[in-house]
């Protein structure tokens, strides 16, 4: 019987090692020769674009094989403790592969755009490095085929995150907006950790196969073991998705380049947790507890990061915001164990995300460059100083109002079905646990809110009349085509992604849900859910659609009515509305809380109390004084005196010779 | 007879070394250590050790003290005050003498088992043969017409790198004496 | 063989000799109690080489050697010291206390 030859699959390794080649090429670029742009950007995307091919070419051979399992390639034993082996190795299965096609191909597609949008930045060959080593990070988090691999690829691209958001560090506040995001995922990490170590001691399996063949047996559904696991790795989801209470790294990530907010804190990296809780679905299925957690954290976040997107002037905070909210989505989605609608809300949002997201960096670019030209001191990404862009801007606008349209679930949109799915499992659950009604209540008005704010960010940057400025008019144009052409694509995506998973009712067959079928096969042994049919299934659908509508009109209407004051001359926000403008005063509150006792705790007692004059002055200088007295006393003996050195010597030599002969 | 001879040396030698350590002028002294020195020599013919003993009139005596008293006269000691130091000094010196000597005594019962033994190093070196492993020569020296033969074969065969490089350190000493002496070089 | 007292004097010649220099100042006649004691040891070495071979022997050649030579550098140095200070008297010369 010949060998089963698995075509390319055992290459998927190449999908790692090419953005790792392309880091090394960049990165000593980056050392040596940073000018050399062309390069760089020929390495910097072209290894994508293999990548990318290669992922393809695997992701098409794993339709024709009927794998039990993931398809795994070890390349060598990472970690061999007694009985503890952890090799380093890739696991293929049908969810990595959509994430593997998802990260390399928008990841292709952003990189690209990067090329226009930063040509004229000094760290050019640093940037496209740093982007390049994410991917790599990316990969390792998605394919890695136990949990210590894919935590060293959590850990990577939070490291590549803190390096991009601090990417301009010479301002002060990027490189604080770096180590937020550094250190609130640590918190994260921490139960990441914990997490691993209950899992090593209660199943002796780090392996995700495993975990998902052990879990079943080993572990007792609904018990505090497994309920500890899922939480602590929730704490994980928590923190690198950005939920309540976590969430706040992620508006001021936006302090980095707009490539990077696409790629990292829209499509790719924030959406890790999503794809744990994904990867896990057994343990959480076992955990209705947690699993209804998971839920109601991403109803809440849903619901409240809506409610500040709505008050936002900042073109990237309001995206930032709406990151989280539809990040929280993905969340209900898979806490009520629709994990198929969650990844699918993925897939489409990290398409309409980054497009919305590259389509601001559009934006903002050619608002950068017009006050460049002027000389003017203005907010470029402030949409007070925006308005009627779509005279000049016609393709950025077109591309961005289809990703409104999709993000706000109007059909045919991608976002549509995703997240009509995503609600239809919250209100399927809600047979069974109420407190679910009430999730889904929250996210149809997080939708509605949704709809509003995207409404509204159209409006304010494209509609009405401009504001920047009559000089600075004549400077606003399309970018060019290399940033164009990669919008035009992620626009044809977000307008057809919900393809991938067409539900029955317009013809559909359900194909992603059919492909992920093995991965949550696992899971529905604990958790059967029974999506709503007929009747009750359009009148949900009627009823999203016209609350999207609703939002959208309002948006437009609530944006128009008024004429809107330029960002320098603007009125203070009064009311409410100020409480939202000031994010609910979150940050302050942390600040109040929890930095400002700890740095307190630091200087006064750590430092000065601990370190100054404990470790400093007992023991550093203690030890000093201690030796300089005894050196004294020692050099009290050096009399010079050659009669006392032979009377010391002569002790010396009773001793010895009266411990010998004892 | 022998044993009676070697009493007589032994105490003759130490009254030697007791005046040398007591007489105020450093030529007495010295001349009283060349006593103790002719004594030992005799005490070594005594002990089969010919060649030694007249090495020790030779070298010691001969030279050595010469240089001693060389030095002493021309310098011109002897004519100040006595250098030997006060009560004091003379109950530490008793004292130690006595301690020092009641533990070289003590060696005495300081067998090489019991060094094997602290060495944990097992009864096979408990053999005093066995720990000094040159016992052939031993028996060679038991030949007393034959102890100068010996002892040449054991210098110049066994022992010829050593010898060698005592010529070296001589040669050493010789330069380093001319260096420190002099005035100006 | 007269081992036993050829170590016995041995003993009591080396104690002599620290006492000689616990007890003197001069430093040429400490350099005579360390010539005694060299040779108190010396005793030893060729007492013992009766039982335990010639190796005794040969060592006490060595310590003469070394004796000797010990006796020029030394004499030599305090020849340049006399020149220093006009004394060879140890208490006047303590240049070397800490």
């Amino acid at each position: 019987m010949p060998q089963h030859s698995y075509g390319a699959i055992p290459w998927i390794g190449l999908t790692v090692l090419l953005p790792l080649l392309g880091f090394l090429v960049n990165g000593t670029l980056a050392l040596v020769r940073p000018q050399a742009k062309r390069v760089v950007s020929l390495v910097g995307t072209g290894v994508l674009l293999a990548s990318f091919i290669v992922a393809v070419l695997v992701v098409l051979q794993l339709r024709q094989e009927t794998l039990i399992g993931p398809y795994t390639v070890t390349f060598w034993h990472w970690i061999v403790v007694d009985t503890l082996q952890i090799d380093f190795a890739f696991a293929l299965d049908h969810l990595s592969a959509v994430m593997l096609l998802v990260v390399t191909g928008v990841g292709f597609l952003i990189h690209v755009f990067s090329v226009g949008y930063m040509r004229e930045d000094p760290g050019y060959a640093r940037f496209f490095a740093y982007l390049n080593l994410f991917i790599v990070f990316m990969l390792l988090l998605v394919l890695g085929s136990t949990v210590p691999l894919m935590f060293v690829g959590w850990e990577g691209v939070g490291l590549c995150s803190y390096l991009l958001i601090g990417f301009w560090y010479e301002e002060k506040a990027n490189a604080d907006a770096g180590k937020k995001a550094f250190i609130v995922n640590r918190i994260g990490d921490f139960g990441v950790l914990l997490a691993m170590f209950i899992l090593w001691t209660s199943i002796h399996t780090l392996n995700f196969a495993v975990i998902a063949e052990r879990a079943p047996t080993m572990l007792e559904a609904g018990g505090p073991v497994v309920t500890m696991v899922t939480l602590f790795l929730f704490l994980g989801c928590v923190g690198k998705s950005a939920q309540i209470p976590l969430y706040v790294w992620l508006p001021d990530a936006m302090a980095g380049p707009t490539p990077v907010s696409a790629l990292i804190h829209a499509a790719t990296m924030v959406t890790a947790g999503v794809y744990l809780v994904a990867r896990t679905n057994v343990l959480f299925a076992m955990a209705p507890l947690s699993s209804t957690l998971v839920a109601g954290i991403g109803a809440l976040t849903a619901l409240f990061a809506a409610t500040i997107g709505l008050r936002q002037y900042d073109i990237k905070k309001v995206l930032a915001y709406s990151t989280v909210s539809q990040l929280g989505y993905m969340f209900i989605g898979v806490g009520t164990g629709a994990y198929v609608a969650g990844v699918f809300h993925l897939v489409t949002h990290a398409f309409f995300k980054a497009l919305l997201f590259l389509g601001s960096g559009s934006v903002i670019h050619a608002m950068h460059q017009a006050y460049h030209a002027t000389h003017a001191h203005e907010d470029a990404q402030d949409m007070r100083n925006m308005g009627g862009l779509h005279r000049y801007m016609p393709w950025t606008f077109a591309l961005m109002t289809i990703a409104t349209l999709a993000i706000a679930g109007v059909p045919p949109f991608s976002g549509f079905f995703s997240k009509d799915e995503i609600l239809a499992a919250a209100f399927a659950r809600g047979a069974e646990h109420p407190v679910f009604y009430l999730f889904w209540g929250m996210g149809l008005v997080g939708a509605l809110l949704t709809a509003y704010y995207m409404a509204r960010l159209l409006t304010m940057t494209f509609l009405g009349d401009n504001r920047t400025g009559t000089a600075e008019q004549e400077h606003l144009h399309e970018a060019p085509w290399v940033m164009t052409a990669p919008l035009v694509v992620l626009g044809a995506l977000s307008l057809a992604g919900g393809i991938l998973n067409l539900p029955a009712f317009v013809g559909g067959h359900h194909a992603l849900e059919t492909w992920l079928d093995p991965v949550f096969e696992p899971a529905k042994k604990f958790s059967q859910l029974v999506m709503p049919h007929g009747s009750t299934e359009l009148l949900l659908i009627g009823g999203a659609v016209v609350i999207a509508v609703i939002g959208l009109v309002a948006g437009i209407r609530g944006t128009l009515v008024r004429p809107i004051v330029v960002a320098k001359n603007a009125p203070a926000e009064m009311g409410f509305a100020r409480v939202l403008f000031n994010k609910y005063y979150i940050d302050e509150l942390y600040q109040f809380l929890i930095v400002s006792p700890i740095v307190g705790l630091s200087r006064l007692v750590l430092w000065k109390g601990v370190d100054q004059s404990v470790v400093d002055g007992f023991f550093v200088n203690g030890s000093a004084a201690l030796m300089r007295g005894l050196g004294w006393l020692g050099s009290r003996l050096q009399t010079g005196q050659v009669g006392v050195y032979v009377i010391l010597f002569l002790v010396g030599v009773v001793w010895i010779l009266g411990s010998v002969l004892r | 007879m022998t044993a009676a001879v070697f009493y007589l040396l032994g105490a003759s030698a130490i009254a030697s070394a007791l005046l040398c350590i007591t007489r105020k002028n450093p030529v007495s002294s010295a001349l009283w250590l060349v006593s103790t020195m002719f004594a030992l020599a005799g005490i070594y013919v005594l002990l089969h050790a010919q060649f030694i003993a007249v090495f020790q009139v030779l070298v010691y005596a001969g030279a050595v003290m010469v240089l001693f008293l060389f030095v002493i006269m021309l310098l011109n000691l002897g004519r100040e005050a006595s250098d030997v130091r006060g009560k004091p000094a003379w109950a530490l010196a008793a004292a130690v003498m006595v301690i020092l000597g009641a533990q070289f005594f003590a060696v005495w019962h300081y067998t090489p088992a019991q060094m094997a033994s602290e060495q944990h190093s097992g009864a096979a070196v408990a053999d005093p043969l066995a720990f000094f492993p040159n016992n052939a020569l031993a028996a060679e020296a038991a030949r007393p017409d034959d102890a100068f033969g010996a002892l040449s074969a054991s210098l110049f065969q066994n022992y010829l790198v050593p010898f060698e490089i005592t010529s070296v350190l001589l040669l050493v000493a010789a330069i380093g004496a001319v260096v420190l002496a002099k005035r100006r070089i | 063989m007269l081992l036993g007292p050829a170590l016995a004097l041995s003993a009591i010649l080396f104690s002599i000799g620290v006492a000689g220099v616990l007890l003197r100042r001069n430093a040429i006649v400490l350099f005579m109690c360390i010539e005694l004691m060299l040779n108190a040891v010396n005793l030893s070495f060729v007492a013992l080489a009766q039982v335990h071979g010639l190796g005794g022997q040969i060592m006490v050649f060595f310590v003469m050697t070394v004796a000797a030579a010990e006796a020029a550098v030394g004499l030599a140095i305090i020849l340049a010291i006399f020149r220093h200070t006009q004394s060879v008297d140890l208490q006047n010369i303590n240049v070397l206390q800490g």
